[in-house]
């Protein structure tokens, strides 16, 4: 079963398994700010699109509480990649 | 949590756990690190990652050098499992005007009488160091080989494990809202929660120093000033060093995953503690690293954070003991350069403690609070 976990890909991005994860929550690091850190899981292209909510999902099993009353990290922009130049044309006073 | 403690430290950056770790590995027994929110989510885990020894006065020259010595050498003495990511891929300074020209030379001067190969490089010469550069109104430009980055997150991780492994109790998601000052060497620290009795108190807040102080009646004249920085997608080697250009005001390297981080100072940025992102950074940000450096319009960005500097009135650091209480030190006001000298800011307040030598004993007198009232302002020429 273990060989099973290292082959579960969490995070596409930072190629990231579930072994790995849980891993770290048998350490007792259940912060996803700490996971992150440490993995780079939802840092990547997809932002943690994929790997966010599965990452929750494994700090609620382990703490046994429900995955709305655990921290979410921050949502950053943007949304989809954006190359430089484009944005070099931006002519953006607002915050 | 315990109720009382030898030594409580404020704030778990690089800054605290550093100093965590060095207390602990002299033999001080009963240290609590305590955590507002999670282990570098604060300035560490936001900053740019660089270590640069380019500096332009002795102070900065030995905090740095003698930093750099103790990177390369820390993840086997702390015993971490993961690798630091040390890379000494040089930082690459150019010059557009006369007078950065004047200052550099007169750096490099001081620079290689402290043993620095730096390097004095022709807008030629600099291509092939940074070969996609835009040599377009460069004069010349300094390079050294051992000035380098290294993952923050891993290096306050490394500090952290290794002083918990020697008995240094650390607190997350406890964040200190009082301090009682009953005597010398006697307080009592508040967090939500908890209460601790304890003989030093450390203010390694970063960017909520100010703050600390304030709460024990020290008043630190350091504020908080939010740095935007992005990141983009991971790409084939383009460039090495960390370029750096005064100028431009912007710092950008190619990480060793291939993703290039950069990052601006805006001075118009308002004083406080916003951790927010903006387009406008985005866009300005962009355009003059894509003037220096061209192919980079290519790259596209997937990220941007920001981080707070905790600056202080001549952008150097604050360490040492305050001077009306006795036990309250500070080591805070980094001023954006905080990481890459955390190694020897924190053998020095553990020296202080500890009431050993210290490795630079001119600190005492030349980064202490007390040099603000007397007028003598520590002037470093090479900051952005």
């Amino acid at each position: 079963m273990s060989d099973k976990l290292e082959e579960i890909i969490v995070c596409r991005c930072a190629d990231v398994s579930l072994k790995e994860i849980r891993d770290l929550l048998d350490q007792g690091i259940t912060d996803l700010d700490d996971i992150k850190r440490l993995t780079r899981a939802g840092m990547g292209q997809c932002q943690g699109k994929t790997c966010r909510n599965l990452i929750l999902a494994e700090i609620s099993k382990k703490k046994g509480i429900p995955i709305q009353n655990i921290q979410d990290s921050r949502y950053r922009p943007p949304a989809i990649a954006l190359p430089l130049g484009l944005l070099s044309e931006e002519e953006a006073d607002e915050e | 949590m315990k109720n009382k403690a030898q030594v409580v430290i404020i704030g778990g950056g690089v800054i605290g756990c550093a100093i965590a770790y060095e207390l602990a590995r002299r033999n001080v027994k009963d240290i609590v690190l305590l955590e507002q929110n999670t282990l570098c989510s604060g300035a560490t885990g936001r900053c740019g990652a660089g270590v640069r020894q380019q500096w332009g006065t002795e102070m900065n020259l030995k905090l740095s050098i003698g930093s750099v010595k103790r990177f390369e050498t820390l993840q086997e003495e702390l015993g971490y499992e993961h690798d630091i990511e040390f890379e000494q891929s040089g930082y690459f300074m150019p010059a557009y005007t006369e007078k950065q020209v004047e200052q550099f030379k007169k750096n490099i001067e001081l620079q290689r009488k402290f043993g620095l190969k730096v390097e004095w490089l022709s807008p030629l010469e600099s291509l092939e160091i940074v070969p996609i550069l835009n040599t377009e109104g460069l004069r010349a430009a300094t390079f050294h080989q051992k000035d380098g980055h290294l993952n923050p997150f891993h290096v306050t991780f490394a500090y952290a494990q290794a002083a918990k492994r020697l008995g240094v109790n650390m607190y997350t998601h406890e964040e200190v809202v009082s301090i009682d000052v009953f005597s010398d060497q006697h307080f009592a620290v508040y967090t939500k929660q908890n209460k601790l009795d304890c003989n030093i108190v450390i203010n390694a807040a970063g960017g909520w120093s100010q703050l600390v102080g304030k709460m024990a009646g020290v008043e630190i004249p350091t504020y908080s000033e939010r740095h935007q920085i992005l990141i983009t997608e991971p790409y084939e080697p383009l460039f090495k060093p960390m370029v750096m250009s005064f100028y431009h005001n912007f710092y950008t390297q190619q990480e060793p995953n291939g993703a290039v981080i950069m990052g601006i100072g805006d001075p118009n940025e308002p004083k406080g503690q916003n951790m927010g992102h903006s387009l406008s950074f985005a866009a300005k940000c962009s355009r003059l690293v894509c003037q220096v450096l061209p192919p980079l319009k290519n790259t596209r960005m997937i990220r941007q954070w920001s981080g707070l500097y905790n600056m202080s009135p001549d952008k150097t650091p604050i360490i040492g003991e305050a001077p009306n209480i006795k036990g309250f030190y500070m080591a805070c006001g980094f001023s954006g350069h905080g990481f890459m000298i955390a190694p020897m800011t924190s053998v020095l307040i553990a020296q202080m403690i500890c009431n050993e030598e210290l490795a630079i004993p001119e600190v005492l007198t030349k980064l202490d609070l007390g040099r603000f009232e007397r007028g003598e302002l520590f002037m470093e020429p090479s900051v952005v």
